[in-house]
């Protein structure tokens, strides 16, 4: 395969053609935040918290979905790089509640590193706040797109799953917001509580409802397990707060695989130290419902019953 | 020190005699301060007013260097008004006929004369000291910088045994060290007639057990030599010098002498964090590791082992100063190898009795204080319970010797020398911090306002300082600290260079040399 | 024999010493009670009231920290009243309190927060008015935001009552009480307000209002690997934590030490600048035409074991000098002192122990 040879923060960086600037800065060991990009759904490019300066390039550019070629010279951190992110930080926090005091992605938040790594306290920019109510409609997932930074990341990866496409953007400028079809709530939607949105949003925007309020990010400390209840080998963490296992979240998906609630239950059953009360949605509202049912494990069940008849 | 840190909040009377405690050890310097709300009697001898000194009920403003005096005046009051701790001196020391006889004609009156401090003064201290329930004595430097530095301490020794105010909490001789771990490189025989443990190197048994710890046949019989004389004897009877850690460019007295004498040198290599002014004339400097890149342990002043934890790699190609010993141990044909630091302190254990006890296991659980002889031994607080090291305390009966430069026509200042509060020795790490020296950021003189009006100097102006020996430039600062006649500074910032002027005359025997009186003559600058 | 009491926490019998707070006994079975205001080592003025508990028969809900417990006592840590008690002190606390958790350098280790998440009190509950005290920072050392100051008291009395420096205290009523040294003039002001920059009120604050200026920025709480260790300073031998992120020491924070407790002085606290100053020696160097050279390792030994051989060889052991430091480990000080004795072959050995 082809190399590029390019030169980022002085330092001569060889890597694959096709490699994003992103890839071979962060590669070499330097920092780009982004807000956006998904490494396993890439080139989508919305966020520009990633802007990199190029020498001869017009305008700052996007390394997440800019491509490495011979001879660029890049600088990752450029007074104008600093600056554009400051802005793009600012205008965020612009419309963003500021709540870190209790929010459950404290202490893992993307906005808020960049918040603190590049100095902006608050925004000079006095912006309207959304009053969006908190869905908490799903029991599983919250979502509070008061402090959605419209990164898309989770529509994406709902996407990525054929046939899912439970939710998208909707309205327009400051109205956008994202949201299942007919702007109803999780529970009414389509959504299969897979969680794999959960797992990708960068900020407090969706977070996981059975672990809110249980322990602040820093306290916990996550151990990923790969599920076993199909081939697929889709990632979960286990959550522990000092030896307990409080929760089983969402990791990452298999290749090509949904992340399934099934896979979660199951990995809660065997892991937490006191696993969930199991719910499934049936007609359109979540039940609490046996670990055997919440498995698929009923008809096994009722064949083995048969047999020892 | 023969008390722990912690006792010296309950003593009920303080005596600091040459020690800025509260800016040389701050945090001893607030025990100092809990002792005084709980209603202690602190007593400081000092010439300077120093900042415990204006915490003290008494500050015993004496002249520069006549400490022994002061000291036998208090006990000459003690003895007179029969306030000694008879049963004491009968059971626990010898020879007290003759100290009795040596501080007779030092009475109040006369001390008055040769210190400065009023009789009734020493008369007050005396029977506050002898009193107390339990009495701590403090020092540093400003009683040991002296030509007559060991005396000086005899006579502090002499003071505790006739009182009995030692050998029991709160009670004692407590020597406050300068620099992290003096007392460690004392324990671990960095002294030129000592093995660990102060075990003689002219006592043929000893150098047998050592000999055979470390698997040679045998081990130079001979004291060496301290590092005064190292240094006078560079290119002269000493032809090759290893430093590790240190800069006696700026810290040694008569810093010119010193450079030349290092200069004179066949080889000389230093081992150190920065290229100090003494590693500029190695002709191999080696880049030694910081505390924060490696594993050890230092031993404080109330001789508590504690741990030393590598946090970070070393910068660079830096190396933890016991791995380069050992690479150049082993380049010497003499292989030295130890896989961690907490094995090093395995093998002191095994050679070194009052370690024996401490292992870097133990010291996961918390500190402890030598001696600790053994495993389950649980360290020693306090020393000199009950009996002495030698067995009877004895006196040592010593008279008052003044500085061996005292102030003239030519050179009429007595200039002192000490520390700052936010520096540290002779500054190599503490003006570089990007704090420190951003708030203190350069050295003045201290210097009485009698003297500058006679000098037609302001605060801030430039002054000339110059001794026999040398010449420097410092800013005036002018203050009631100082008492007319004398003048003060630090040798911690390179751009004054103090030690060019201080005076290399030693006691003779600490070796320790007269930094603490020198004469000087001031003029402005310019 | 102490006297010792029993009582009864949430259902638990306990006994503990007579003389004990409902704080320490409740505590010494591992139930937690939030406190602003109290420190074991400090004074107890039991003025924050958010260790409040129940118990039954006393007039309103006393404060653990300072009500003994006695024989018999029953005692509610977590009842609905005390929830909505310290429900509402919170709530009143954050009214006036900026909304900064975002870039805080408290974040992450702030009692104001942490109990805030725990009774899951958000900050706008109770909108009020907020100070707008200038945040000072004309010291290298310390920054005060007094924006921040929840009053509970422990800086005052721990310069008071441990560092004994006085140098803080309160001032005005109500809502603009403040801490401030005397005649409202900063620290660094330290001819009025005598501060000696121990940090040693840094060391207690519960919020951000107290910070170690140096460590802004530096890095959050949570991505702080911490390293216990012994001041490389003065004799006294303090612990404290090295703060390390990303392979760099990036501060120096208070530990239980043996010795000191969580005292420090200037120089051990904000000292600690130099382990990554650029003038750090990184290479061997070696004197070539009168110059210092980079050199490797191998070279330099190499060329010290053949000097030293060599003079060994011609004048004898006893012509070298070491000079070994108080400033380095006993580790080193004794290897020191067995290669002059071994290898060299000299006891000149020594120290700058007396300078
Ligand atoms: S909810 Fe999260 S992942 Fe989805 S767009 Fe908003 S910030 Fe991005
Ligand atoms: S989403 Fe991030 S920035 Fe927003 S409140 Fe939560 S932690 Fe703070
Ligand atoms: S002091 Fe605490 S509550 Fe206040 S902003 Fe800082 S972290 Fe948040
Ligand atoms: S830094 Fe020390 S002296 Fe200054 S106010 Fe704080 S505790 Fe007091
Ligand atoms: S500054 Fe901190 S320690 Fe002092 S009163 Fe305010 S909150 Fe308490
Ligand atoms: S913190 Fe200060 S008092 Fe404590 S050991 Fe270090 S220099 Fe000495
Ligand atoms: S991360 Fe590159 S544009 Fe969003
Ligand atoms: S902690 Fe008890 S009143 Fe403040």
């Amino acid at each position: 395969m082809a190399n590029a040879t390019l030169t980022i923060n002085g330092v001569q960086v060889t890597v694959p053609a096709g490699t994003s600037l992103l890839d071979a800065a962060t590669g070499a060991g330097f920092f780009v935040p982004t807000l956006c990009h998904d490494p396993a759904n890439p080139g989508y490019g919305g966020c520009r918290i990633c802007v990199v300066d190029v020498k001869g390039a017009r305008a700052l550019v996007a390394s997440c979905v800019t491509e490495a070629t011979n001879g660029m010279v890049v600088e990752t951190e450029s007074p104008a790089v600093q600056e554009a992110r400051k802005t793009i930080i600012e205008l965020l926090l612009a419309n963003h509640p500021t709540d870190c005091l209790t929010c459950d992605k404290n202490g893992d938040c993307r906005l808020q590193d960049y918040a603190y790594r590049y100095g902006v306290r608050k925004s000079s920019f006095e912006g309207e706040r959304h009053n969006y109510p908190i869905d908490n409609s799903n029991p599983y997932i919250t979502r509070d797109l008061n402090k959605c930074v419209l990164c898309g990341k989770c529509v994406r990866t709902c996407a990525q799953v054929s046939d899912r496409q439970v939710i998208d953007f909707a309205y327009r400028g400051f109205n956008t917001k994202v949201a299942p079809a007919m702007d109803t709530n999780l529970a009414e939607s389509a959504c299969v509580s897979c969680a794999r949105c959960v797992a990708v949003c960068p900020v407090g925007a969706l977070t996981y409802t059975p672990l809110a309020g249980k322990g602040r990010t820093y306290e916990l400390r996550k151990e990923t397990v790969t599920c076993s209840f199909c081939e697929a080998g889709c990632q979960f963490d286990l959550n522990y707060k000092g030896d307990k296992v409080i929760g089983v979240t969402a990791n990452a998906p298999g290749e090509g695989r949904p992340l399934c609630l099934k896979g979660r239950l199951g990995m809660e059953l065997r892991y937490a130290d006191k696993p969930l009360t199991p719910m499934l949605k049936k007609d359109d509202e979540f039940v609490a419902v046996s670990w055997a049912e919440a498995l698929g494990l009923e008809d096994v069940l009722a064949k083995i019953k048969e047999l020892e008849k | 020190m023969t008390n722990s840190i912690g006792e010296i909040a309950d003593a009920d009377f303080i005596l600091s005699t040459g020690t800025n405690t509260t800016e040389g050890h701050p945090v001893i310097g607030i025990q100092v301060k809990k002792a005084l709300r709980k209603g202690a009697t602190l007593a400081v001898i000092d010439p300077r007013k120093t900042e415990v000194a204006e915490l003290a009920k008494y500050h015993l403003r004496l002249k520069s260097g006549t400490d022994i005096a002061l000291l036998n005046g208090l006990a000459n009051v003690i003895i007179a008004e029969e306030l000694w701790n008879k049963e004491f001196v009968q059971e626990r020391t010898e020879e007290f006929e003759a100290f009795k006889a040596t501080v007779a004609k030092y009475t109040p009156e006369y001390v008055e004369g040769i210190t400065g401090v009023p009789a009734e003064t020493i008369k007050e201290v005396a029977r506050g000291y002898a009193k107390a329930k339990s009495a701590a004595i403090l020092y540093t430097m400003g009683l040991t910088q002296h030509i007559c530095g060991t005396h000086n301490v005899f006579a502090v020794a002499n003071l505790t045994m006739l009182c009995g105010q030692i050998g029991k909490a709160s009670s004692g001789v407590n020597p406050l060290r300068g620099q992290n771990n003096v007392q460690g490189a004392c324990d671990m025989g960095a002294l030129p007639a000592f093995f660990p443990a102060y075990q003689p190197v002219a006592a043929e048994a000893n150098r047998a057990k050592f000999a055979a710890a470390w698997g040679v046949d045998e081990l130079p019989a001979k004291p060496g030599l301290t590092v005064g004389e190292i240094i006078d004897q560079a290119g002269k009877a000493i032809k090759a010098i290893y430093i590790m850690g240190e800069n006696p460019v700026l810290s040694d007295p008569d810093a010119n002498h010193v450079v030349h004498a290092l200069e004179s040198l066949d080889f000389l290599v230093v081992q150190d964090i920065f290229l100090t002014e003494t590693a500029q004339l190695a002709d191999v400097v080696l880049p030694a590791a910081s505390y924060a890149e490696k594993d050890g342990t230092f031993s404080n002043t109330e001789r508590r082992v504690q741990r030393v934890r590598k946090a970070i790699e070393p910068v660079g190609q830096a190396k933890p100063d016991y791995e380069i010993i050992c690479m150049i141990g082993t380049a010497m044909g003499y292989p030295m190898n130890y896989d961690s630091a907490s094995e090093i302190f395995e093998e002191i254990a095994r050679v070194t009795p009052s370690y024996a006890g401490i292992s870097y296991e133990r010291l996961e659980q918390g500190s402890l204080q030598w001696p600790c002889p053994t495993a389950d031994h649980p360290g020693t607080r306090f020393l000199h319970v009950g009996k002495f090291g030698r067995g009877l305390g004895k006196f040592h009966p010593v008279e008052h010797i003044p500085p061996a430069e005292m102030p003239d026509e030519e050179y009429p200042f007595i200039l002192s020398t000490g520390r700052r509060r936010y520096h540290y020795h002779t500054g190599t790490m503490t003006q570089r911090t990007g704090a420190l020296e951003v708030f203190y950021p350069t050295e003045f003189l201290e210097i009485n306002c009698v003297d500058a009006e006679k000098l037609g100097v302001c605060d801030g102006d430039m002054l000339k300082v110059s001794s026999r020996r040398g010449t420097v430039e410092v800013a005036a600062k002018i203050t009631d600290k100082v008492v007319p006649g004398m003048v003060f500074t630090s040798f911690q910032y390179p751009d004054v260079p103090i030690n060019k002027l201080t005076n290399p005359a030693r006691c003779p025997i600490s070796k320790i040399p007269e930094y603490k009186v020198c004469a000087v003559k001031v003029e402005k600058a310019g | 024999m102490v006297a010792t009491v029993t009582l009864t926490i949430d259902g638990i019998q306990v006994t503990v010493p007579k003389g004990t707070t409902v704080l320490e006994a409740a505590e010494s079975v591992g139930i937690f009670i939030p406190t602003f205001c109290h420190d074991p080592e400090l004074s107890k003025p039991g003025a924050c009231r958010i260790c409040v508990v129940e118990i039954p028969g006393a007039r309103n809900l006393p404060a653990s920290c300072v009500t003994e417990a006695t024989e018999g006592m029953v005692v509610y840590t977590a009842s609905d009243a005390v929830i909505e008690a310290r429900k509402t002190n919170l709530e009143l606390l954050l009214a006036n309190h900026p909304d900064d958790c975002l870039t805080c350098h408290k974040n992450g280790e702030c009692r104001l927060q942490e109990y805030a998440y725990y009774y899951g009190v958000r900050a706008d509950a109770f909108p009020g008015e907020k100070h707008q005290y200038p945040i000072e920072d004309d010291n290298p050392f310390i920054v005060r935001d007094m924006n921040k100051c929840i009053l509970c008291g422990k800086c005052v009395r721990m310069c008071q009552e441990i560092q004994g420096n006085n140098v803080i205290d309160f001032a005005y009523r109500g809502f603009n009480a403040i801490v401030t040294p005397a005649m409202n003039t900063t620290y660094s002001d330290t001819d009025i307000s005598n501060c000696v920059f121990c940090g040693n009120c840094v060391s207690v604050c519960p919020v951000g209002a107290l910070s170690e200026k140096a460590m802004l920025g530096m890095g959050r709480r949570w991505e702080m690997k911490k390293v216990t260790t012994t001041c490389p300073y003065c004799g006294v031998g303090c612990s404290f934590d090295l703060n390390v992120k990303d392979g760099k020491v990036v501060g120096v924070t208070s530990t239980d030490g043996d010795v000191n407790g969580r005292a420090l002085c200037v120089k051990g606290r904000f000292g600690y600048g130099f382990i990554h100053h650029p003038d750090r020696l990184k290479t061997p160097l070696i004197k070539k035409d009168g110059k210092l050279v980079e050199a490797t390792w191998d070279e330099a030994i190499a060329l010290v074991a053949e000097k030293m051989g060599a003079v060994k060889e011609q004048y004898g052991g006893e012509t070298i000098g070491l000079i070994s430091s108080a400033r380095c480990t006993n580790e080193e000080n004794y290897l020191m002192n067995k290669l002059g004795r071994v290898v060299l072959g000299t006891n000149s050995i020594d120290h700058c122990a007396r300078l």
